[in-house]
Order: structure tokens, then sequence, then C-alpha cells
């Protein structure tokens, strides 16, 4: 029996990861072809990789099919209800910074606040006899901002990408995008609202609480966290939570 | 637990007593256009409702309530005064594992019409208070009309009652709201900024999107209107707290509310109907004096609720979601039926409950 661990399959995440498990001397490799998804592990015993698209990554660790995993806050968050219950946070990385944020129009000179954005919300509703359209990916994260914040009179409307080009395309009047630098938001006549900070996400080591953790498994997530610098007590409570001697 | 099949039982004997009361009994598909609930209660419906697609009619909700279904039927084709009952599942998806079942069935009483609307609030909450009367279940009213006339009848902008009434289901945003409209909360800078401005467009970055400038113009038109405005009197304040905070039985509430109506007139009305309902719901046999009433009950459910409100709540199990609850829904109708508007007033019981507590299982 051995460890599953899930890493990004590609692009610059995956790269930083494998820089990330390297400086703390494991070192993480694709193997086979350039094409093919298989990875290898040296550095600690009983640890297999699982390189998977970091968008799926949330919803393995859920379902207890992987027992550690690396992508964005803003995904876990996304994509798993609840995520509190099956997931554990256990270290944070230091890269794939980015902040959801709301963005508007920078020409809306009366628009600063989520309070601002609700009161147009209104006004919107009954001139054009629609709701104010937010264009996002992040439809639970944002919706649940949003309700916190007693925005109303608004819908959300998907944009899997491109998103900061919906509003000059007439798509959207607001959108609820990831962003570092804003650069994209600035250079397509955006601008974020005051309050408007939705999640800071960057890439997390998670661990998953659904996953079978034997005894064996846990002298192999020690012996990890040990050679990681980790503590291990956060890691102690949630596989202790996740019911694991009984499921072992 | 309890099966599918006893709740069917429970529901049918629920409509029995509903038909017993002149109640016609109707149904409702279970795939609802989506549109028509997302206009109705915003985003928020996405959370708990199952959205699922049609190929050529587009995005449908399995039924969440029957309320709205029933309505719209009763608008396109019923005489008045109507009484309907219905039975059947409704689908309330669970995002954050409060472990609630996603799919039960419910049986509702609805009165459509009348020249008597204490009356028929009366009729409804007695009906399901003698349907449920054997489990021994505490009984929660209120009524959003008194907070509604209150918001009216402050002495301010329409622009700022109308915001309050906006959001009278969104007690945060309604704090908010009263706060700076009270002068509690400071201006802020941005807001403060543009208000200073003398023209706020000259240098603006270029417009993109749809709300054009003449929409940017007549917003800080208003902005600046209100920030002409002298700030919500601090009685006026006070007394609309005082509402908000009142609960007690249902007789000390109303000599509460009569004394406010004192200083505050404009809710005069609304606790006339308050005492014309107690009065009814004693002409029912009920105990009205001994009810619970809370003022703000019924302000965070996602119904549109805007007159009397009442839940049945099992004893000592907080667990529980209610048993039964219900109230006048006025405003829904003037929605749904573009401007027309039928007095209404409802209420729903979950039969699977109801055999739970009576067979005492937990």
């Amino acid at each position: 029996m051995s460890l599953r661990l899930g890493v990004p399959s590609k692009g610059r995440l995956m790269e930083k990861t494998f820089e990330w498990f390297g400086e703390r001397g494991i070192r993480l490799r694709r193997t086979g072809s350039e094409r093919e998804y298989a990875g290898a592990v040296e550095g600690v015993e009983g640890v297999s990789l699982v390189l998977l698209s970091a968008g799926e990554i949330p919803r393995e660790l859920a379902a207890g099919r992987i027992h550690l995993g690396v992508t964005g806050i803003d995904m876990v968050r996304e994509k798993v209800p609840a995520w509190q219950d099956r997931i554990t946070e256990l270290a944070p990385l230091g890269f794939g910074r980015a902040d959801l944020v709301i963005a508007v129009p920078a020409g809306w000179v009366d628009v600063d606040t989520l309070d601002d954005l609700d009161a147009v919300a209104a006004a919107f509703r009954k001139a054009h006899g629609f709701r104010l359209r937010i264009a996002t990916k992040y439809h639970r994260l944002v919706r649940e901002f949003l309700r916190e914040a007693g925005v109303a009179d608004y819908q959300l409307v998907d944009s899997q990408g491109a998103t900061e080009g919906t509003v000059k395309n007439l798509t959207a009047e607001a959108v609820a995008d990831i962003t570092s630098t804003g650069e994209t938001l600035r250079a397509n006549h955006l601008k974020v609202l005051s309050d408007g900070l939705v999640l800071r996400s960057q890439a997390m080591l998670f661990l998953s609480n659904e996953a079978q953790w034997g005894p064996e498994e846990r002298e192999i997530l020690n012996g990890l966290l040990e050679k990681l610098g980790l503590p291990s007590g956060g890691a102690d409570a949630a596989v202790r939570h996740s019911g694991a001697i009984t499921k072992s | 637990m309890v099966g599918k099949a006893q709740a069917r039982a429970e529901a049918a004997r629920l409509v029995a007593h509903f038909r017993a009361a002149g109640a016609e009994e109707v149904e409702a598909d279970i795939l609802q256009p989506a549109d028509t609930l997302l206009d109705l209660y915003g985003e928020d419906i996405r959370a708990r409702a199952f959205v699922t697609h049609d190929p050529l009619s587009g995005e449908r909700m399995l039924r969440p309530d029957f309320t709205v279904p029933v309505v719209q039927m009763h608008m396109a084709q019923g005489a008045e005064p109507a009484r309907y009952t219905y039975a059947g599942e409704v689908f309330r998806r669970q995002e954050n594992g409060e472990g609630r079942a996603p799919e039960y069935i419910q049986a509702g009483y609805e009165v459509f019409g009348g020249t008597d609307p204490a009356a028929a609030d009366a009729e409804v909450f007695a009906l399901i208070a003698r349907a449920l009367a054997p489990l021994g279940l505490r009984a929660v009213t209120g009524d959003i009309g008194i907070l509604m006339a209150a918001v009216r009848g402050l002495d301010t902008s329409e622009r700022r009652k109308a915001a309050l009434l906006r959001h009278i289901w969104r007690p945060r945003r309604f704090r908010a709201l009263l706060e700076r409209y009270g002068g509690k909360a400071p201006v802020p800078p941005a807001r403060a900024a543009l208000l200073a401005s003398s023209d706020p467009l000259a240098d603006a970055p270029p417009l993109v999107g749809l709300r054009g400038r003449e929409e940017i113009e007549a917003r800080i038109e208003a902005l600046r209107e209100d920030a002409a405005l002298p700030p919500l009197g601090a009685g006026e304040v006070a007394l609309l707290d005082e509402i908000l905070s009142l609960r007690g039985r249902s007789d000390a509430a109303l000599g509460k509310l009569r004394e406010i109506a004192a200083e505050m007139p404009a809710v005069s009305k609304a606790v006339d109907g308050l005492e014309r309902r107690l009065e009814a719901l004693e002409r029912r046999g009920i105990e009205a004096g001994a009810l619970a009433f809370e003022a703000s009950h019924g302000r965070t459910t996602m119904e549109y609720y805007d007159g009397f409100v009442f839940a049945f709540h099992a004893e000592g199990r907080p667990e529980l979601p209610p048993v039964a609850s219900g109230g006048r829904y006025d405003a829904l109708t003037a929605v749904l039926g573009r401007g027309r508007s039928i007095p209404a007033v409802g209420g729903v019981i979950r039969p699977g409950l109801v055999v739970q507590l009576r067979e005492g299982e937990t």
C-alpha cells in the first residue's frame, strides 16, 4: 500500500510544485514520454505520484481517491461543498498566488463598494428589465460572497475564459475573476471594488480526510511530513477525525 | 427513518383535512421554469434548488415549493375566493452539509381573494394548528406588514424607503442601510470624493458595457440628493428598533405596538390588522393572546411573505426544520401577476416529520 499524492500534470503549477518538494529533498518527476501522465517520487518511501489536471484534484481529494494533493485554494472552495468536512489544508506553498475579485467598468465613477454595486443592480434591473450580469466561473464562491454582503438583483453568467472581455462584448456588466496583478482587468477598462476581494488564493498542499488512512498510510504520512518540515498535528487530527482507524 | 409510503399516507390524510375545509385539490409540475424562480428569488435560489436543463425550453428547476406554480395557476384561470390543497415532493439542494433531506413531501393549503384578510389568516393558521394539535408543537407568529408599514412611515425620501423595503428580507443589509441613513455610519471616502467633485465624469476612464453615461449621471444626482437629506430622526430609528426586537405573547406585543403606534401613526393600520387577526383566531378556537409573537419572524426565509407569518416547531428539537410554516404573500401575487395583485395566504406541513414525531422516533 502506498500514499497517493496528486499533483497538477502540466504547466507552471506542476513545475513550481516539483520545485517546492525538491527544495525539501523529495524529487518528483514525470516518467515515460512527454505525453504520458506517469510519475515517480524519490527521497521518501511509499509515496506514489498521480498526475492530474489541477481542476480535478479537489474532486479526487473529496472522494478520497488520493491521500494528498496540490491545487489552488480557490479550486477546493469552489468545487467541494462543505470542503472543511472532507479536506484539510496542510501547508500553503507560496506560489500560484491570485485573488478572486469583483470588478466593474472603471468608467463607473459612482461605484466603489459592494453597497454601490447593490444599488446599481436595483436601478439597472429597473432600467433594462433584467438582473445585472456578473460573468464568472466561480459560481459558488461569488454567490456566497454576494449573499453574505446582501447584494441582490444580480445574476451570474458562466464564463470559462476571457472573462474580462465580457463587459466590452456586452454579455455582462461586471466580472468576478482571478487576478494576480490586475493588469488584464485594467487593460479591459475594469476596476476592482474596494471591498470586492472574494478570496485570497495560492497553491496549497491538501490532505483528504476521506482517503484510506490505515496504520501503514499514517506511518508513511508522518515520514513525509517530517521530511517536508511540517508539523503532524493538523494532519493527525484530520486523519483521526476521518474515522481512519475503523476504516483500515 | 420514516418511509416515503408513510409520509405519503399522512399527506393524503392532510389533504383530506384541507378538502373538508373546502379546498380544491390541485397538482403542479415537478419541472418548473427556472427563470420565473430566479427573477423572483434571485441568484440565491440556485444554492437551494436543483437546476436541470431541457434541450428545448432551457433551464428548469425541480419544484422547490408549490407556492409559485399554484399562484400562477390561480392567476391564469381561478375565480375568487378560492381555496387549494396539494401534496407532493419538493426538492431542496443542501450545499453545506446541514444534513437535511434534499427531497421531502409537503402538504399545503392556500387561500386566494376574499375581503377579510384577518379571517383568511386565522383560517389557515387554525386549520394547520388543528391538523397538528396532537403533537403539542410550539407555534411562533409574526407580521412583516407591521415592519413594512413602519418603514413606509419614516420621515425621509421615497428612495431611502424603497431601499429599506427592498432589503427587509436581508437583515444585515437592512441594518447597514439604517445606520447610514441614520448618520451613524461614516460616508465611505470614495463616496465623499465623488460628492465633493463638481464634475465627477470629467476625467473618467473610458466607459465599457451596457450601463450608459446617463445611468451614471442619474445615480450621481440621486446620491447628491440623498447627501443633502437630514439623517433619520433618532426617535424614529429607536421605534423601528423596538419593533424589530419585539417578542413575547401576542397580547403583550399588541399592547406594546399600540404604544409605538401612538408615536408612529403609520403603523396604526397594520396594528389594527394584528388585533383583528387575534380576534379572528379566538373565534376559530385558538388561544390567541398566548401565541408567541416575534416581529422579526420570517425575515430570514427566502419566501416573499409580507404580512402574517407563522411556524410550528417541535419543542426541544432545534435540529429539526419547522413541522409547518406559512404566511401572507400578497406581494408575490403582484410580481407574478404583472401588476394584478390578489390577497393570498397559505401554509405547508411536512407529513414525514408529523409521522416521525407521532411515532416518537428520534
